[in-house]
């Protein structure tokens, strides 16, 4: 025999006690036999079909059996098995997938019912389904490129309270897959940009902004209240930062990222499933790996990543289907293909596995490897850099100045500084010779940091006399040509 | 023994290529092919500890031993959003 715990709201049926036995090998027969015992529980434990309530949950010694094998989870006369409450105040609840908090479903009004009509219809969403959407909270880090259809499709469905995260303001650069954000909304806030659509998209959504950047400071603090945390940032240490904060604070993560024509998306920090330092431990070296801004991203990937870290958050909610836990998904959008990795939680990683050493958020920049802006210290060393101005008048006097510009061919079509040699940095040290080490070389990228590199590395190999431009050809348009395109 | 090796995003314009075949000693690990691939593309060494690594698109690690076959996949990181 095995000893089921009865919750208080179930008692009226098994004569007041609160604890009681039963036989099976597995909880789907200890639960048949613990119905025919006491006939009075089996229409609150059992659905019409004979299938369990999908909000009746059933614990094997504090284990969710979800997690476990579900109802063919085995139990023997040691284990302990316990129905956590299904009914209170008499309106049915939801365990929640993430905490295990009961939480009461609202009701959908006449108009949700219209509006949502084509969920309702669905079994694997329903009435009880929809409502469980409108109970959810669901914190969306970024409303950029991923965060734009995330947010979108998520108030579509009725996510009944959505947190979004962002202090950025639109730029026309953003347009080509934000698109959250319109023409007008260039030098808006991202956050009352976004407002305003997703409540013109569904006003029965509380569309909740957090107009701040996240930091190890409020993170934990931001991600109290939500059931689904989605990863739609755009920098290493905001990843690691999103991470660790899902794994402390136990909600997964619905993760996704961009680059180019490749995407990847998971769910981390479930109960039992990895996080992303199981996939990735440490962050690469800053300057390794590009951003979108550095090296480009296709406009529609964050549209396809997006939708299935939409997809995964609201099969989380509902708990229905194969949620990616534990895999990893990467998608080739320009060969079009889909390809799966699996993933296990590691046992010895630093934040989920069993003797976690990161058991606190740490300060992700220095983690990452990137410099915080404020401590760095001001050697604007004179013999190593020039302004788009000082170089200007130079020119204009006559100088003799070698402009070497180490962006990529492309960037070099949109603008360019007139008289400039393009050598892209990885071809710098194969093309050194084609420079004159006695010459006065001016070296430049988009916006400095490339270049400042290949100054670097003329120098090492024994240029005197280098410059790095400031600010780069951005900075030049601005101050010295504005006839030319910015990207 | 002959390996297929898959490589993703940055890895790809590096190599040129998204498949590679490699032959190999027996008893090579993951991170032989690596480290002969790291040989021939210098730029790949910058990766070495920042990628992830699979074997038959199963999670593994760079002293999985490898077998006759098998397809090996390198993924770096990716950040974008």
């Amino acid at each position: 025999m095995v000893k089921i715990l009865i919750p208080t709201p179930l008692r009226p049926y098994t004569d007041k006690q609160d604890a009681v036995d039963a036989s099976g090998a597995t909880v789907g027969e200890l639960l048949a036999d613990l119905t025919r015992r006491h006939a009075g529980l089996k229409p609150h434990l059992y659905n019409e079909q004979g299938k369990l309530r999908s909000f009746v949950n059933v614990y094997v010694n504090d284990e969710d059996i979800r997690y476990l094998q579900k109802e063919q989870t085995p139990v023997t006369a040691d284990d302990t098995v316990s129905i956590i409450p299904s009914v209170a105040g008499g309106a049915p609840s939801v365990t929640d997938v993430v905490s295990g908090v009961s939480r009461t479903l609202p009701e959908l009004t006449n108009d949700e019912i219209k509006r949502y009509s084509r969920h309702l219809i669905m079994p694997e969403v329903g009435v009880e389904g929809q409502r469980k959407l409108k109970a959810a909270k669901v914190l969306c880090i970024g409303a950029g490129g991923l965060g734009s259809p995330v947010a979108m499709y998520l108030t579509a469905a009725g996510v009944g309270t959505l947190g979004i995260v962002d202090f950025d303001v639109v730029d026309f650069s953003n347009l080509q897959r934000q698109i959250l954000h319109g023409t007008p909304d260039v030098g808006r806030s991202k956050l009352a940009s976004a407002k305003d659509r997703l409540q013109a998209l569904n006003p029965n959504v509380d569309v909740v902004a957090h107009e701040t950047a996240i930091s190890s400071e409020n993170a934990l603090k931001l991600f109290e209240p939500y059931d689904v945390i989605v990863d739609g940032t755009d920098n290493f240490p905001t990843r690691y930062l999103v991470n660790d904060a899902s794994v402390l604070t136990g909600k997964p993560n619905a993760y996704g990222s961009i680059f180019r024509f490749e995407g990847q998306a998971s769910v981390f920090a479930t109960k039992d499933g990895p996080c992303y330092r199981c996939l990735y431990p440490e962050p690469p070296p800053p300057g390794l790996v590009p951003s979108c801004a550095e090296g480009g991203v296709l406009g529609v990937l964050p549209g396809i990543i997006g939708v299935i870290q939409a997809t995964e958050t609201i099969k989380l909610i509902l708990g229905v289907g194969e949620p990616l836990i534990g895999r990893f998904l990467i998608v080739d959008a320009l060969r079009m293909r889909f390809r799966e990795l699996k993933l296990r939680k590691d046992p010895d990683c630093p934040v989920c596995g069993t003797h976690p050493t990161v058991t606190q958020l740490i300060d992700y920049e220095q983690f990452c490897g990137v410099r915080p802006a404020a401590p760095e210290p001001i050697t604007v060393n004179s013999a190593t850099e020039i302004t788009s101005v000082e170089l200007k008048q130079r020119l204009d006097r006559g100088d003799k100045l070698k402009i070497v510009d180490v962006r990529e061919p492309n960037e070099y079509q949109i603008n360019r500084i007139p008289g400039s040699e393009l050598i892209p940095l990885g071809d710098v040290p194969k093309r050194v010779n084609e420079l004159n080490p006695d010459d006065e070389i001016v070296v430049h990228c988009k916006t400095g940091g490339r270049s400042a590199k290949a100054a670097d590395f003329l120098r090492s190999v024994g240029f005197k006399k280098v410059l790095n431009l400031k600010g780069g050809v951005l900075d030049w348009i601005d101050k010295v040509d504005p006839t030319q395109p910015k990207y | 023994m002959r390996v297929t090796v898959r490589l993703f995003a940055r890895l790809r314009d590096i190599t040129g290529a998204s498949e590679l075949a490699r032959d190999l000693a027996p008893g090579a690990t993951i991170g032989t092919v690596w480290r002969q691939l790291a040989g021939e593309f210098p730029a790949l060494a910058d990766y070495e500890r920042s990628i992830s690594s699979a074997v038959n698109a199963d999670y593994a690690r760079m002293d999985h031993v490898l077998h006759d076959g098998d397809e090996v996949a390198f993924l770096p990181p990716v950040s974008g959003g």
